[in-house]
């Protein structure tokens, strides 16, 4: 404690353990931010998919869902960084990219569901509506089915958000260096549990934020029932 | 003077042989129906005689088996053969229909639900879109609701939008799938009368109903329809007040006519 002091004071040595801390939420952030962005998208065409009429397909994507939910994260982004090398010989891409592969793909999966579902539970009187006045099956999709969508799905796709910024803990699993692993490391050289609470105050604070957005989402989607 | 329309000497719905199997059970045995313009066709009949069924064929809601379906001089279908995705857009088009549960978009206002297809599918502006909804709002005495949605209007209101929705993309024929069905006697009239006022403008419409007295006074023609076929048409006085077949007389019995 009083070694700190030679070293610039109490300030200083708390910056030094939050530097690498707040370089390691900013991982973090990408991680979730990335896997966010490119696993929604994805999950729509995965969704339907999961609904086409021609089996092929459906048994392929129904294949893919029972892979990616029933096997742990953890193994998947193991997967992900190291089948590649295995197989081909060589690295292709960075420890980072391997995590987003895996997230997204992982991610995917399970908003694929959840739209399935909100997307079956849109009456089919909404569809023939549409068709009758001249929408072409994607007009239908983008602008009558898939807003009613979004507002009933957002309280099952805000668990998954949430889940998201706790899991993205597991990219350290191939040496990325994220939050957790900052405190973790950090933690192991000053013998003290300190950083782990604090890194566990950072993930609090993030959701904190995700729901504050999603509960305003939910209230600006509240005008009609 | 000069501006009157040639008077079209061709039927706005042409329906023949038309077929339609579920599975393996045949719920549509043929049906021939004409409409001409300006004409009102009102069908009525037990539940399961395939009236709904008709309707959503013609409308290329369900898919037909066999048969012929031509709209506003476009064929939609010939012989079981559909035509191209681009002709089977523009013949329907010509086309609007009215459901029993409305099926108005939640998510938009009531001005929306009438000026979205105007926009995306007819590409009008914005401006000319909004002055014909408001127009057909006023009309159907929903002036002040524009900006309300679905969810805030009762049962009567949320039809009279629906049939102004459709109207809004100026169809040639007008499609009513029992929309009174799903309503109280009260609310009931007050459709039968935005009907009513459609008649008297010379609108072509196809009423699928169970309202026997509003499909006499109202229609031109009803057809009589149970077990997959047209048992009886004509005048719909005459069908209603004398009808020749049993089956139809039993049915109309039933309503206490």
């Amino acid at each position: 404690m009083f070694g700190t002091l030679t070293d610039g004071g109490w300030a200083a040595g708390q910056w030094q353990m939050l530097r690498p801390m707040l370089l390691g939420s900013v991982v973090s952030l990408e991680v979730f931010a990335l896997t966010l962005a490119l696993s929604i998208p994805l999950s729509i065409p995965i969704a339907f998919g999961r609904m086409s009429k021609w089996a092929p397909l459906r048994r392929l994507v129904n294949g893919y869902l029972l892979v990616m939910r029933g096997t742990p994260l953890i193994l998947q982004i193991l997967f992900a960084y190291f089948a590649p090398y295995y197989i081909l010989g060589v690295s292709i891409y960075t420890r980072f990219a391997a995590v987003i592969v895996a997230f997204v793909l992982n991610y995917a999966a399970y908003f694929a569901e959840i739209f399935r579902g909100g997307i079956e539970s849109i009456p089919r009187g909404q569809w023939e509506a549409a068709q009758v006045l001249g929408f072409t099956p994607a007009q239908t999709f983008f602008r009558i089915v898939l807003p009613q969508v979004v507002k009933r799905t957002l309280p099952a796709v805000g668990n998954e958000v949430i889940t998201l910024v706790k899991d993205t803990a597991l990219a350290q699993t191939i040496g990325v260096a994220e939050l957790f692993r900052a405190a973790q490391t950090i933690s192991a050289a000053r013998f003290s549990v300190v950083p782990i609470f604090v890194a566990g105050a950072f993930y609090f604070l993030m959701n904190g934020v995700v729901s504050v957005v999603f509960n305003h989402l939910e209230r600006r989607l509240s005008y009609y029932s | 003077m000069s501006a009157t329309p040639p008077v079209s000497p061709e039927p706005v719905v042409e329906v023949a042989g038309l077929v339609k199997d579920y599975g393996g059970l045949r719920v549509l045995h043929g049906i021939d129906l004409t409409v001409a313009r300006g004409e009102v066709v009102a069908v009525i009949g037990p539940s399961g005689g395939g009236k709904s069924t008709l309707l959503r064929c013609v409308t290329h809601l369900e898919p037909v088996t066999g048969g012929t379906i031509r709209i506003g001089g476009k064929t939609l279908v010939r012989d079981g053969i559909y035509a191209d995705r681009h002709t089977l857009r523009e013949a329907c088009l010509h086309m609007g229909l009215v459901f029993q549960n409305f099926n108005l978009f939640p998510h938009f206002s009531v001005l929306r639900n009438l000026t979205e297809a105007q926009i995306h599918v007819l590409g009008r502006t914005r401006e000319d879109a909004e002055a014909r909804a408001r127009d057909l709002l006023a009309k159907a005495g929903l002036a002040t609701k524009e900006s309300s949605y679905p969810c805030e209007l009762s049962g009567g209101q949320q039809q009279r939008a629906a049939i102004a929705r459709a109207l809004a993309l100026d169809p040639e024929v007008l499609f009513f799938d029992e929309p009174t069905s799903a309503l109280d006697p009260e609310l009931t009239q007050e459709i039968l009368g935005v009907i009513r006022g459609l008649a008297a403008e010379k609108m072509t419409m196809v009423i699928v109903t169970h309202e026997m007295a509003f499909a006499r006074d109202v229609a031109d023609r009803i057809l009589f329809m149970d077990g997959g076929v047209v048992v009886e048409q004509g005048p719909a006085r005459e069908l209603i007040d004398s009808p020749k077949v049993e089956r139809t007389k039993a049915f109309l019995r039933r309503f206490g006519g």
